[in-house]
């Protein structure tokens, strides 16, 4: 059973100008297409991972989601339930407390004069649960201890304090939990303590992730399932070991490859060429195209649809033609 | 034998403190041949960005270099006055830094920081200088070079502002480039791009470099040699195939081991348990090993044999021996 349903989701900020510059000016409006008819499925007890450089999109997703912002077009239901536009308060308050966020920085996502165990258990008392015992079961859980309950977060290292947002997160007993570079904030040998933690809660509880990061290694590890975001577009949609053995598309070819791995001493990178364009004005067609070795006059014109390709999904004109630099 | 461009030889950095002094820097030695990148690696509080400001004369009061020595080119530098640094700073030793926004003079133009740059270290002329800046630009890759001289930094894309700053940390042609974490920044495709430069610029001009970053793909990707610290000590330096394929320090391994990119298609990660400890607070004897799985009795007491004291690869008292599994 899919648990998010994301349809044809797109999200447009206004970055003009204030009004008076821009008649003063003679400037037009400035729209920026930060999310462009993105559509994906996550099925229940499955970590979707959505992956791209900075600009392509996938916070904006994630808040949109969660509800944090509102999609321009299109929808994301929930359980069935699209939140923007139920007007059901019982039904509302249900789907809400279905989800959670898990943010970058463990330093600011805790408020520094609320002891922890106040943190922890905030989304339950919030809806007048009952939080007996509640945040000593889960600092337990996150691996930390039950007298941690009583102290403030400047006393715990990042690491730690990462686990006091995957405790509160926890607390209210969600079925989603969409995590926003969860650990891109942390020194590789804690990553892996946290990222370890969030697998095995994952199986403990019957959790279901949207794990967004910009870290291929890291998203490779974590996912049943892999979107490639360029410019606001859902590129490629595969399982993770479809994705870096072979990938479809030629933008993904190019972001694996140009990922630095451990294995690759003395190996000479051919640096990919170009650079994320202005989502303000972005390309035509394929948004891609300027970038891409073997985009053909077609690509330049018609936007690709993701279509079922292989393993999973693509768009792209030329799909499957593209192999890898250097053996994955 | 060649003097090595860079030595450093027990080079220790004090902070003096109303609860005691702490030290993250610790008694670190290494040479870097001309032409050569030393990689140095370590996670946040291991010292590696205190060791690159000691180099160039950056560190904050009322941080100091407190012994040992830094040799640029055979000549002591450490105890120089802040007119003679500032001679070698620049001019010398070239410094690229992790956020390029911050590295550049908003007010002026790129042609004015990078002939700024070139007046005051070379003996040119204006015209020349002029010229040097434009293929300065052209050399680190930035396409109509020429006509983006007159461009403010802000009309820069992120990965057009680091090549900018490595012109200019180039521009005096340094025999020594000091890089604290000058990708980590930027996105993967244009740190592919960065790191390839960096690589094709050392060689060409036979440049020394010493990359900063906490990143071991980077590392594996761009560097000769790896240097490994821990809580301010080195921990292990060798040849970076060496280093990636048989480390020898347990904490080398936990942390070659803990990368998701090592563990691909495996259901956990292996973890290092507990965290860096603080300067205030370091354990007695070696700094790792109450997080190491071969600590044992001489550990707890001694800090080990120090790295360069003996033919010692690693600072360790149980090193892992070769084709050892160290887990």
């Amino acid at each position: 059973m899919n648990l998010v349903r994301v349809s044809r989701l797109s999200r447009v900020f206004d970055v003009s100008k204030p009004w008076l510059n821009r008649v003063i000016e003679r400037l037009p409006k400035r729209l920026l297409t930060a999310v462009s008819d993105v559509s994906f499925d996550i099925p229940e007890r499955t970590t979707y991972a959505l992956v791209g450089e900075s600009g392509s999109g996938k916070s904006t997703i994630g808040k949109m989601v969660v509800g944090l912002l509102r999609p321009s077009d299109g929808n994301v239901e929930i359980e069935g339930v699209d939140l923007a536009t139920e007007s059901d308060e019982t039904t509302i308050e249900r789907i809400r407390s279905d989800i959670q966020m898990i943010f970058q920085d463990p330093f600011a996502s805790l408020n520094p004069r609320w002891r922890v165990g106040d943190i922890i258990t905030e989304p339950v008392a919030a809806r007048g649960g009952d939080t007996e015992g509640l945040a000593a079961r889960l600092l337990e859980q996150v691996g930390l201890s039950a007298e941690d309950a009583s102290k403030y977060p400047h006393q715990f290292s990042g690491g730690q304090r990462q686990r006091i947002c995957v405790a509160r997160a926890l607390a209210s007993e969600p079925k989603l939990i969409v995590c926003d570079e969860p650990t891109s904030a942390l020194d590789v040998s804690v990553q892996a303590q946290v990222l370890n933690l969030m697998s095995d809660l994952k199986d403990e509880h019957g959790l279901t992730y949207l794990f967004i990061s910009h870290d291929l290694t890291v998203v490779r590890h974590m996912a049943d399932t892999i979107g490639v975001l360029y410019l606001g577009r859902l590129l490629e949609e595969a399982p993770p070991d479809a994705l870096f053995t072979e990938p479809a598309h030629p933008y993904s070819a190019m972001l694996i490859d140009a990922a630095p791995r451990l294995d690759a001493f003395g190996r000479e990178v051919v640096p990919p060429e170009g650079e994320i364009p202005d989502p303000i004005d972005p390309p035509t067609g394929c948004a891609f195209h300027p970038r891409c070795p073997i985009a053909t006059d077609i690509c330049k014109q018609e936007r690709p649809p993701l279509e079922a390709f292989g393993a999973g999904r693509v768009a792209c004109h030329h799909a499957g033609q593209v192999r890898l630099k250097g053996a994955a | 034998m060649t003097t090595p461009v860079l030595s450093l030889r027990d080079l220790t950095v004090d902070i003096p403190t109303r609860r005691g002094t702490l030290r993250p820097v610790d008694g670190v030695s290494w040479d870097i041949a001309a032409g050569e990148i030393l990689g140095v690696v370590g996670e946040s509080g291991a010292g590696k960005s205190m060791t690159g400001n000691a180099v160039i004369g950056l560190l904050d009061p009322p941080a100091h270099i407190s012994a040992g020595e830094v040799l640029l080119e055979g000549e002591r530098i450490d105890n120089l006055t802040l007119p003679q640094m500032r001679r070698i700073r620049g001019k010398r030793i070239g410094m690229v830094f992790q956020d390029p926004l911050t590295s550049l003079n908003p007010l002026l133009t790129v042609g004015e920081q990078l002939t700024e740059t070139i007046l005051r270290h070379l003996d040119v002329s204006e015209a020349e200088a002029l010229a040097r800046a434009v293929r300065g630009l052209d050399e680190v890759g930035i396409p109509a070079a020429k006509d983006r001289m007159g461009a403010y930094p802000h009309e820069f894309s992120g990965g057009m502002r680091q090549r900018v700053v490595i012109a200019l940390a180039l521009c005096a042609e340094p025999t020594l480039l000091i890089a604290d974490e000058p990708t980590t920044a930027l996105d993967v495709s244009v740190q592919a791009q960065i790191t390839a430069l960096l690589k094709r610029l050392c060689r060409e001009r036979g440049m020394a470099a010493m990359l900063v970053t906490h990143d071991m793909g980077v590392i594996a990707e761009t560097a000769d040699r790896v240097a490994v610290m821990y809580a301010g000590r080195l921990a292990e330096i060798g040849p970076v195939a060496q280093i990636i394929a048989a480390p020898r320090h347990p904490y080398t391994d936990g942390l070659m081991a803990s990368t998701p990119a090592a563990s691909a298609g495996q259901a956990r990660l292996r973890q290092i348990p507990g965290a860096m400890p603080r300067l205030g607070n370091l354990p007695d004897g070696c700094a790792f090993h109450p997080r190491c799985p071969r600590a044992q009795d001489p550990c707890r007491r001694d800090p080990g044999p120090k790295v360069g004291d003996s033919d010692a690869r690693a600072a360790c008292w149980f090193p892992i021996a070769e084709g050892e599994d160290a887990a």
